[in-house]
């Protein structure tokens, strides 16, 4: 069936159906990733946008359930060059065409994804329609297009009630995507309290704000038992379980959309529990120390990015996805310092909370997808919580 | 951390001739290397034996040795220039293996020398096979199981104990020579003896065989302050057990997951971390196909092969940041090239899909295996570019110039199904045609996965592509407009899907025309169009916006690449390219390189004001043309591959620049070339244009045998032979039917006397010629496999005057605008033209770079309607260099088992090296030097020459004896010398008895053959059996008198101290 991807602006890219056939309005943003689709799929931060992938060829080793870093996909739409006739992995157990149906997600395939990205990259992220049917009067439905806004979207995704995820595997600290066999076979350190990343016997609080299911995954494969809360639980039901350490999750949205949970955070901030934040949480705590956050024009979204620690000068390929960034400029010089940069364009990747245990990151050590040289994160957290006992 | 301000001079060694396993990749690396540096105001000293390479320009270094790549050459050199650094990374295997002798004997520190780039414990680390053992284990990282033995016994106790099949790799080599899979004890000990004596350190891995997973590279980098990244990584479709070089190789990775594409991600970071390099680095995996389990099979601690293509699947310039890193700079304060705008700290995102395909030598080594397996084959290679995979698999197989343009170019429907299973069982070059037949006959993908041990997925493409196949035959000349879309989409040629519709060419085109099917083009950028990039480097694909603009205030020229690397095309028409488009630059020119060839340096991307990476074939020129315009197009620099578009770019309506195709065709065409050697007086051996066997063989008795019969319109006297009988025309004109010939025959009267060659230059008045070349062999051995003297030293004054004479009437006559390069051959004073070419030859580098007068630049020059005596020039033969430069043919005959080795008219060299000096002698005994014949060894050789030779022979066999050889000959020889006063061994034949001459071959005491095979079609078994385990021992074999006679003469004169000539200095 023909497909349609209308821009606010008015383009018009003709394409053919995938997915759901249901019409759908949402902000259009791009992926650079190569791989991981399933993983860009079901990352609850996509809620309220549909996504372009960049690189032309998706699908092709079909759905590995293993790997979905949520219970369901969350994309509005989902936009593609091509799909792949058949999947091709061992682990395979479907093909994205029935994954997109079975999750309800519209999309589109045999488009100009290039063509696409240079649009939104020229003018900057803006909303779009995908339809099966092209609307008779197009100023209409590019009014509708552009009345679009993504809103409360981190109540939507996080968990409705709260839970714990136990140290399964302690020592394997890619929780994913392990390796198996009897040759390639590596065991894994056996993970002890003596060890100074271990994180056994500690207590993580994480703030499910739409959380990828890596990070709590991660903290649990160090040893840590984790409790997963829902985005909107008071601060004082958190502390009041006295944890060695506080997870602020990634999300979707605005950040500055979220005031009821920035007002939590600043407890958390007052609070003196060692807390490490990813993305939406990076962006959570700078709002709620004063800080402002920003649109970008077009965001980072993909597996490339160079990302500076300032203290050592060393850079790391980080995974990204997000479209609001930290507002330096913006800081409390005696709250909070820049800690890491983005190299390409120097917007802000991380910061340091002076005479506090806190450290936030605008990029996603978790990866899944993504380069996974910035799991060292997890570690120095763990650090802090045994350091802050 | 900015640059190290302690490095001021440095040394880059390059990789010398071009080989199988190490080819123009090197010069695009190195090249690209010396550029940065100089950039950074470093003062750079080059050192390669290669004369065809542009690294080696004064341009590209400072001062450039043109000298063989010896341990006694660099010592020398660093003592007379005194560099402080060398830079061993960037000229492959073989300037690596040079650095670490360098420095492994104290000379480096001695001479506060220091390695940069690399330190030579970390090369030890990734090339030594127990040290890198040892490191893989350290870090946790999963390598086969395997064990290093230093002879055949414990070898074979070693492979029982991990269980056949076995891989064998000789540690130290190139492109894995010597190396193999073993599925016995007897196949083991016969790989092993060989491998033992190959390696450098006579040491062989034994490793448990991983043949069948699959094969996945990273290319990574590491800056001094330990900051990683990958470039790319690549997945073979040709599962492990075939050399990546001959596979069939995709960039990204097209069946991993995140989960294992981050797994082997990390693996890699880890290792170069570990290693310590500060650079580039290919690491190579064996991954199962049915879980997470993988192995690291190598590491290679410098730029490669896949480097190159890495960074022209991606945009990303290893080897330009390699050489930064090297002087300090870390990858967040290198400018990334492409966008202008990011670092060099970040990984390419691509939106497109990369195809390499091998381009392997079978069609001029027609008696060869076919077979591909852990040696590599390939000469060259071709890439391509899509968004999507058939596509760009269609797109390389009709860059690769093997007349095939899709997956029916080989037809296999004639195969019984038992047949067809057999072949899909064999691993060589026509593999995936085998598999598209399969498809065809509804084989399914799990047994055809199960057989090939290919992906299901590649399966899946091929499929989708024969599926088209017959969708289009179904529908005949009522094609629908659709289908036409989706065929183009898959980048179906128009002459493709006329074969199949039984529409013409022409009615196909005009229906795409009509409907907008049009080929756009789309930018390779590093960033997936997250940043607006700078750099113009284009792939077409069909459907979608189109990125190239071809507007412009300037002039434009199309510059038409020479494609994939070939016996017969090398890196020379490359060089020609770039210093062409360099000079339409200089000239006001906007210029535009259409190539695609991903090892050299034309196709780096700043290079032309544009790159397309596209095929060479009219419909893809044409597509380019129509939204270039270009004012004209320049064919004569771009060897045949671009000769032969001349045509279709007429049609086109694009002028030709230089030389006027009709003038192209005079020369080539025989009727019209007959007349203008009559007009001018020219003479030539006699001859007759043929179709049938029938008429060459009256022509060959009406000239008298031995006759010289050749296609017309080839390359490197492909498919050219000496016929001494009627029966040898017979077999001749069968081969060259094989290779699909549109073009006559020619049979010429077999002259035998001196080769001269000649490239000139020419205005349409005046002509320059820099020099005269002579050719060490007699006629009858192709030019580009002889020794080539420059200048000619043994010609009379008259005949010299001849050539010039002839050279000017026919440059005149055939209104050449830029260059020409004709042969000669002279008997006496008898002057004859045998060869003409109106277009840049193979030599132009050569003597370019010993004369000194810049060839391409000037002819270019002139194509823009300069003359030579505007220009500063003298018409006429220029004054002659007071030393000798002699170019010696570099043969890769040990890489392709079952080729025949003899000399002929078809050439067989695969690279080239220079001697360069005052006296000819020496000049001489640095190209035997630079082509890696260092003898003597043990001072044992064999000699075997047909009747006719064995007199000249008898004097050339007394001078080795002098020098303190064994001479070892059978029958005929030993008694002929002998009688001579040469002692000779007398050995039995093959045929009889041991220890016949086979044995005595095979028990490594011999150093040198000479064997002279008698011509025409019946050579004898034994010579051949003879010359290729001779080869494939590693003993130096030569087939010609004149070949010998130059080797005693370099043997007699071997000097300790060698005279180095900087090359720039000329």
């Amino acid at each position: 069936m023909k497909a349609y991807l209308i821009l606010e602006d008015g383009t018009v890219f003709p394409g053919v159906s995938i997915g759901s056939e249901r019409e759908v309005i949402s902000e259009i943003v791009f992926n650079t990733s190569m791989t991981g689709y399933l993983e860009v799929l079901t990352d609850p931060s996509y809620a309220g946008q549909a996504v372009v992938m960049t690189y032309p060829l998706i699908g092709n080793y079909g759905i590995c359930r293993d790997d979905m870093e949520s219970k369901r996909a969350w994309p509005d739409g989902y936009i593609v060059r091509e799909l792949s006739r058949i999947p091709s992995n061992f682990r395979s157990g479907d093909t994205i065409q029935h994954f997109l149906k079975e999750q309800d997600i519209p999309g589109i395939s045999g488009i100009d994804t290039r063509a696409l990205t240079k649009i939104l990259r020229e003018k900057g992220t803006m909303n779009g329609m995908i339809t099966t049917k092209l609307p008779d009067d197009l100023t209409e439905a590019t009014e509708r297009i552009r009345a679009y806004s993504v809103r409360g979207v981190v109540l939507k995704t996080t968990t409705k009630e709260p839970y714990v995820l136990v140290p399964e595997n302690p020592g394997n600290t890619v929780s994913k995507g392990t390796r198996t066999g009897e040759n390639g076979a590596q065991p894994a350190p056996p993970a002890s309290v003596f060890d100074p990343t271990s994180g056994l016997g500690l207590r993580v609080a994480l703030m499910d704000y739409g959380a990828k299911s890596n990070i709590g995954e991660s903290l649990a494969a160090r040893g840590c038992e984790v409790t997963v809360w829902p985005a909107d639980t008071p601060a004082e039901t958190v502390l009041a379980k006295r944890p060695d350490g506080i997870m602020l999750s990634n999300g979707p949205g605005d950040p500055a959309e979220n005031t009821e949970i920035i007002k939590e955070v600043k407890k958390f901030y007052d609070s003196d529990v060692p807390i490490f934040a990813i993305c939406l949480g990076h962006q959570l705590m700078a709002l709620a120390t004063g800080a402002k956050t920003y649109k970008l024009k077009y965001g980072h979204r993909g597996g490339n990015h160079p990302v500076k620690d300032l203290a050592t000068g060393r850079v790391y390929i980080t995974s990204q996805n997000h479209g609001y960034a930290v507002d330096t400029e913006s800081l409390d010089p005696d709250v909070a310092a820049p800690a890491f940069v983005n190299v390409n364009d120097g917007t802000n990747e991380g910061l340091s909370y002076k005479g506090k245990n806190i450290f936030t990151v605008q990029y996603h050590p978790e990866a899944c997808p993504g380069p996974q040289d910035s799991g060292y994160l997890f570690d120095r957290f763990i650090r802090m919580m045994k350091e802050g006992r | 951390m900015p640059k190290n301000p302690d490095i001021k001079k440095v040394l880059v060694i390059g990789s010398g001739p071009i080989i199988i396993g190490q080819a123009a990749e090197f010069d695009y690396a190195g090249t690209q290397a010396c550029r940065s540096l100089k950039e950074e105001g470093i003062e750079v000293v080059l050192l390669n034996s290669n004369p065809a390479t542009i690294m080696t320009d004064k341009d590209i270094a400072d001062r450039v040795y043109i000298e063989p790549l010896t341990v006694e050459v660099v010592e020398q050199l660093i003592l007379k220039e005194r560099p402080d650094s060398v830079l061993p990374t960037l000229g492959g295997q073989a300037g690596l293996n040079l650095a670490m002798e360098l420095e492994e004997a104290g000379f480096l520190k001695e001479n506060n020398v220091r390695l940069i780039g690399t330190t030579a414990l970390t090369i030890k680390k990734a090339e030594d096979r127990e040290m890198f053992k040892e490191t893989m284990e350290k870090i946790g990282e999963p390598v086969a199981p395997s064990e290093i033995v230093e002879d055949v016994e414990t070898g074979l106790a070693v492979a029982a104990k991990i269980g056949y099949p076995v891989v064998l790799r000789p540690a130290y080599t190139l492109g894995g020579s010597g190396g193999g899979i073993a599925e016995n004890a007897d196949q083991c000990r016969e790989i092993l003896e060989n491998g033992l004596r190959l390696s450098r350190v006579g040491q062989v891995l034994v490793e448990r065989c991983i043949a069948g997973w699959k094969e996945i590279e990273y290319e990574v980098m590491r800056d001094g302050a330990g900051n990683v990244i990958t470039v790319c990584n690549m997945e073979n479709i040709d599962p492990v057990g075939v050399h990546t070089g001959d596979s069939i190789v995709v960039a990204p990775s097209q069946t991993l997951g995140d989960k294992e594409y981050q797994m082997l991600r990390t693996s890699a970071l880890k290792i170069i971390t570990e290693l310590g390099i500060t650079g580039g680095c290919n690491v190579q995996y064996a991954l199962h196909p049915e879980s997470f389990e993988y192995c690291v099979i190598e590491v290679n601690p410098r730029v490669s092969r896949s480097s190159a293509l890495a960074s022209k699947a991606t945009g990303y310039p290893i080897a330009k940041v390699a050489a930064k890193i090297a002087l300090g700079y870390t990858l967040d304060e290198i400018k990334n090239a492409v966008t202008k705008k990011t670092y060099a700290s970040f990984e390419p995102m691509l939106d497109y899909v990369v195809v390499k395909m091998p381009r392997l030598p079978f069609d001029k080594f027609i008696s060869a295996s076919h077979t591909l397996g852990t040696q590599m084959k390939a000469t060259g290679e071709v890439m391509s570019i899509c968004t999507n995979f058939e596509g760009a698999l269609m797109k390389a197989i009709r860059s690769l110039e093997q007349h095939v343009d899709c997956l029916r170019s080989y037809d296999y429907s004639g195969l019984s199904d038992d047949k067809l299973v057999e072949e899909l069982k064999k691993v060589d070059d026509r593999r995936i045609w085998i598999i598209a037949e399969a498809l065809r006959r509804g084989y399914s993908y799990d047994m055809l996965n199960e057989i090939t041990k290919i992906d299901r997925w590649f399966i899946d493409k091929l499929a989708i592509l024969t599926e088209m196949e017959q969708a289009l035959c179904d529908a005949g000349t009522g094609l629908s407009v659709d289908l036409l879309r989706e065929a183009k989409r898959i980048e179906f040629p128009d002459n493709v899907i006329a074969r199949l519709t039984g529409l013409t060419q022409e009615a196909v085109k005009k229906m795409r025309y009509e409907n907008g099917i049009r080929a756009v083009y789309k930018m390779v950028d590093t960033c997936a169009a997250e940043f607006a990039a700078e750099t113009p480097y284009y792939y077409s694909c069909f459907g979608g916006e189109n990125e190239a603009d071809g507007t412009t205030d300037r002039k434009k020229v199309l510059v038409l690449g020479s494609g994939p690397i070939r016996i017969g095309q090398g890196i020379e028409f490359d060089f020609c390219s770039v210093h062409s488009t360099w000079a339409f630059e200089r000239e006001g020119y906007e210029t535009v390189i259409i190539n695609n060839n991903p090892e050299t340096v034309s196709t780096d991307f700043d290079i032309a004001d544009k790159l397309y990476f596209e095929p060479l074939t009219p419909e893809d020129v044409e597509s380019i043309v129509d939204v270039e315009k270009p004012d004209g197009a320049v064919v004569q620099f771009g060897g045949q591959t671009a000769i032969k578009l001349t045509e279709a770019l007429m049609k086109m309506g694009v002028p030709i620049l230089g030389t006027a195709a009709e003038d192209v065709d005079a020369a080539e065409d025989r009727e019209l070339f007959d007349r203008i050697l009559e007009q001018c007086g020219i003479p030539r051996p006699k001859g007759h244009t043929v179709f049938t066997a029938e008429e060459a063989k009256k022509a060959a008795n009406e000239l008298g045998y031995p006759v010289l019969v050749r296609p017309s319109y080839v390359l490197g006297g492909q498919g050219m032979q000496i016929a001494i009988s009627d029966a040898d025309i017979d077999e001749f004109i069968g081969i060259i039917n094989q290779i699909a010939q549109e073009h006559p025959i020619l049979v010429d009267k077999y002259i035998m006397g001196k080769e001269i060659e000649v490239d000139a230059i020419c205005d349409g008045t005046d002509i320059l010629i820099p020099g005269i070349m002579e050719h060490i062999e007699r006629t009858g051995i192709h030019s580009g496999d002889s020794i080539s003297v420059y200048p000619a030293r043994s010609i009379s004054e008259g005949s010299r005057r001849t050539i010039v004479d002839y050279t000017e009437k026919l440059a005149r006559a055939l209104h050449v605008k830029g260059m020409i390069n004709i042969q000669f051959i002279v008997d006496g004073e008898d002057v004859y033209i045998i060869e003409v070419n109106p277009r840049s030859s193979r030599t132009v580098p050569y003597i370019s770079k010993v004369t000194g007068i810049p060839i391409v630049p000037l002819a270019t020059q002139i194509i823009c309607g300069h003359t030579i005596r505007e220009l500063g020039y003298t018409p006429g033969l220029q004054r002659e260099a007071d030393y000798f430069a002699i170019k010696m043919p570099v043969f890769s005959f040990e890489k392709i088992r079952g080729a025949d080795i003899s000399l002929g008219p078809e050439m067989k060299s695969t690279g080239e090296c220079l001697g360069i000096a005052r006296s000819f002698n020496e000049a001489l005994y640095k190209a035997f030097q630079g082509a890696g014949i260092k003898l003597p060894k043990y001072k044992n050789m064999i000699i075997t020459v047909r009747d006719s030779d064995k007199e000249e022979m008898a004097d050339i066999a007394a001078r080795f004896a002098a020098l303190g050889y064994r001479i070892f000959s059978t029958g005929g020889t030993a008694r002929c010398l002998n009688a001579h006063g040469v002692r000779a061994i007398p050995v039995p034949k093959i045929e009889q008895e041991s220890p016949n001459i086979l044995d005595l071959i095979l028990g490594h005491e011999i150093d040198l053959v000479i064997d002279i095979p008698a011509q025409g079609a019946e050579r004898s078994h034994d010579g051949f059996v003879i010359r290729r385990n001779a080869i494939e021992t590693g003993v130096t074999v030569l087939t010609a008198v004149d070949t010998a006679r130059a080797l005693a003469t370099s043997m007699e004169n071997r000097a300790k101290e060698l005279t180095l000539i900087d090359i720039a200095e000329i």
